[in-house]
């Protein structure tokens, strides 16, 4: 039993963790690629950064490193920031136009 | 006074400024006079400064004035410094006076000009170009007078520039010496990198070092300068174009300034040439070659001015004939009789042309001493003087020459020989056709209406009764025809002052003549003289009876041996397809095609990524994954890549 993992609660390593938060992200990304309703491509970006986020803590954890969990709050931020940005550009579009799908948007068509 | 000599060449220069400032507002002939009068103020400093170099003493003697550094780079310092020696001296002395003359005479024949002020404008800077180029003391010096007489004599020859002829002519002028120019400074560099200096002094001090193949190389880049510049084979067609200047010009340039610069630089670079028997061999067979051909040529024009232009170009064949064969001082004589022969026939055409109001065609001419005594006389001199008759100072120079070449080789003097008698022969034929015989001038249409002559106005109707000119030009033709007559004295004045021994110490090789015994020059002298006469008594015989002989006017000499021909089909059609086929294909397809073709690739490259650009941004997402993915996985491999 290494000492990373007895802070954690239980015996689950921070392998465990980390494979959890590829996971999550490769979740993320799939859904990124594959759906076209604009809101959950949305909620897959959110999965993508707290993947993200869940790799920051666990490596701050293991290494006993609080530079890990600091950086955590700079991503909340920006996430936040970039949902109030891109909910705004939806909002803006729907107004305008019936649905919203990530399709209908290829104006920058070369 | 020697400390004034930077006056000879200051005192024109001022002219210039006056006439650039004040020229238009002094008109005609106040410009003209203040122009004589400067360039005659420089002619009586020289004389000072020649009176004051007799007092000095010494082995050669000379003067340097240093004026300023002119280019200190490193290790290369050119000075623009003067030198006078009896070699430049000789030189400024003639420059100067007979230009003056030929202002004077120019203040009369001009007159009513639409560009009076400029003519005399660009007369004073011809002198001062050529002073500047006589009296440099580093190769670089003269090389800023070589290029300022071309200059002038493109800007002379096409005076007239609204006459296309005359446009063209000055064109030539200046093309051709561009060529000599570009030996020159091939020479020049050359020089500077086997002695690192510019200077005579310098380079002659040194020409042990050389070695002769480089000495032989300069001596030839030198050579092809002064065959444009002096009018030589192969570069020689040039001065026979230059006649299409106003006649005063035609006499600056064949008298004072401009061709004689060439057989100035062969004599003051005569340490080079006398260490380089090759070069001296090959210069001593262009003089020959050039003397012949022109003379031939000679024959077989009928525009008088062309006459003597060729006639120009066989003498200074002449004169380079005798530097080739080491007698310089041979060369300088005839140069210096030369300019004051040339200058007066030259001025006495112009005078005819003058009085035949712009009638140049020998063969609309006839009887003129009845109408022209003083043109006739004077001009007489100096047909006779150039012809070889003795006691006139032809007959000394050209002896001296002509004796030298014996001493080289008998095969020069035969060349030189038979070339004396075209001179008195075509001299005779042209003084014949002017002044004797019928009054052809009285004539309703010219006979020889087809006449190759361009430059000639035709009158269609009879010439008015010709008349006699005002006393500026008359002047200076008697000036000069007294100098004509009497400048043999210079063979044999006293032993120390004669011209031979005045500028002997200049020169490191010897006469020839030297070397002969008296009766061999007394056997040359006087079949130079028998020469002369019988060449004069055929060209009178022969032309004051007839003005009509075809038989005795080749074409082929009329066009001047083809060499016209021969260069514009050699080098102008050539080099006019060459410009076309620049002008079609390398312009068009090669320039033109790179440039489009360049746009086209930019455009089609362009149209064919647009496809990436979908607009989706799925896609884009995707790539960005698939990007992520090939970093990553760069990274994880990386130590295999190492």
């Amino acid at each position: 039993m290494t000492g990373a993992t007895s802070a954690l609660n239980g015996n689950i390593s921070g392998e465990w963790y980390l494979a959890l938060a590829a996971v999550l992200f490769a979740i993320g990304a799939f859904g990124l690629l594959i759906r076209r309703n604009v809101l959950v491509m949305f909620m897959c970006v959110e999965l993508m950064l707290n993947a993200a986020n869940l790799t920051f803590v666990t490596f701050a954890n293991m290494l006993h490193d609080i530079g890990g969990q600091v950086l955590v709050f700079f991503v909340l931020v920006v996430a936040a920031a970039e949902v109030v940005v891109g909910l705004g550009i939806v909002v803006a579009i729907f107004r305008r136009r019936a649905n919203a799908t990530a399709d209908d948007f290829h104006l920058m068509k070369g | 006074m020697l400390h004034l000599t930077y006056l000879i060449i200051l005192l024109p220069l001022v002219g210039i400024a006056v006439q650039v400032l004040f020229g238009r507002r002094l008109g005609d002939p106040a410009a003209g006079a203040v122009a004589t009068v400067f360039v005659g103020a420089s002619f009586i400093v020289s004389v000072g400064v020649f009176f004051n170099l007799l007092t000095v003493h010494g082995a050669v003697r000379s003067f340097t004035q240093n004026l300023w550094t002119w280019i200190p780079v490193g290790g290369m310092q050119i000075h623009a410094g003067l030198y006078v020696d009896p070699l430049s001296m000789t030189m400024v002395l003639f420059v100067t006076g007979i230009s003056a003359l030929i202002h004077l005479y120019s203040i009369g024949y001009m007159k009513g000009d639409r560009d009076y002020p400029k003519f005399f404008l660009y007369l004073n800077l011809f002198v001062a170009s050529m002073l500047i180029l006589v009296l440099g003391n580093n190769l670089l010096v003269t090389y800023v007078g070589w290029e300022g007489v071309g200059t002038c004599s493109y800007l002379l020859v096409a005076f007239w520039f609204t006459r296309e002829t005359a446009a063209a002519a000055g064109k030539k002028a200046f093309i051709y010496n561009r060529i000599g120019d570009a030996g020159f400074i091939a020479a020049a560099f050359l020089t500077f990198d086997k002695v690192g200096s510019l200077d005579y002094s310098v380079i002659f001090a040194n020409v042990g070092k050389i070695g002769t193949a480089n000495i032989t190389a300069i001596c030839l880049l030198l050579m092809v300068g002064v065959a444009a510049k002096s009018a030589q084979i192969p570069l020689f067609p040039w001065l026979a174009d230059a006649m299409e200047g106003p006649t005063p010009v035609s006499a600056l340039i064949h008298a004072a300034t401009m061709v004689t610069a060439g057989v100035y630089l062969l004599c003051r670079v005569n340490p080079l040439l006398h260490a380089s028997p090759d070069a001296a061999w090959i210069v001593a067979l262009i003089g020959a070659a050039t003397a012949f051909v022109a003379a031939t040529i000679a024959c077989a024009q009928n525009d008088i001015k062309k006459v003597l232009a060729y006639s120009t170009v066989s003498q200074l064949g002449y004169m380079v004939l005798a530097i080739g064969a080491g007698a310089y001082e041979a060369a300088i004589f005839l140069m210096v009789a030369h300019a004051f022969f040339k200058g007066l026939l030259f001025l006495g055409s112009g005078s005819v042309i003058h009085g035949l109001h712009d009638e140049q065609d020998l063969k609309r001419m006839g009887n003129l001493r009845v109408y022209m005594p003083i043109t006739f006389v004077t001009f007489g001199i100096g047909w006779l003087a150039i012809a070889g008759v003795p006691p006139l100072s032809g007959f000394w120079a050209k002896g001296d020459v002509l004796d030298n070449a014996w001493a080289a080789h008998p095969a020069l003097w035969v060349v030189g020989i038979f070339t004396a008698l075209l001179t008195a022969y075509y001299m005779s034929r042209l003084s014949g056709l002017a002044f004797f015989g019928q009054d052809r001038w009285k004539n309703k249409v010219a006979i020889d209406a087809d006449a190759d002559m361009p430059d000639a106005h035709h009158a269609d109707g009879p010439i008015p009764e010709p008349h006699e000119s005002k006393w500026v030009m008359t002047l200076p033709l008697i000036v000069l025809a007294v100098l004509a007559a009497a400048g043999g004295v210079m063979a044999f004045a006293t032993p120390h002052l004669s011209l031979a021994r005045w500028v002997d110490p200049v020169f490191s090789g010897s006469l020839y003549n030297d070397h002969e015994t008296t009766s061999t020059i007394w056997k040359l002298s006087t079949l130079d003289a028998v020469v002369a006469v019988i060449g004069v008594f055929i060209g009178l015989r022969l032309w004051i009876t007839r003005a009509d002989r075809p038989k005795l006017e080749w074409a082929f000499l009329r066009h001047s041996w083809y060499f016209n021909e021969i260069f514009d089909a050699i080098i102008g059609r050539p080099g006019a397809r060459l410009a076309e086929f620049s002008s079609t294909v390398i312009e068009d397809k090669v320039i033109d095609g790179a440039v489009d073709g360049t746009g086209a690739l930019v455009r089609r490259t362009g149209m064919a990524l647009r496809r990436v650009q979908t607009g989706y941004v799925r896609n884009y997402a995707l790539w960005i994954v698939v990007g992520i993915v090939a970093l990553f996985g760069f990274m994880l491999t990386r130590t295999w890549w190492a």
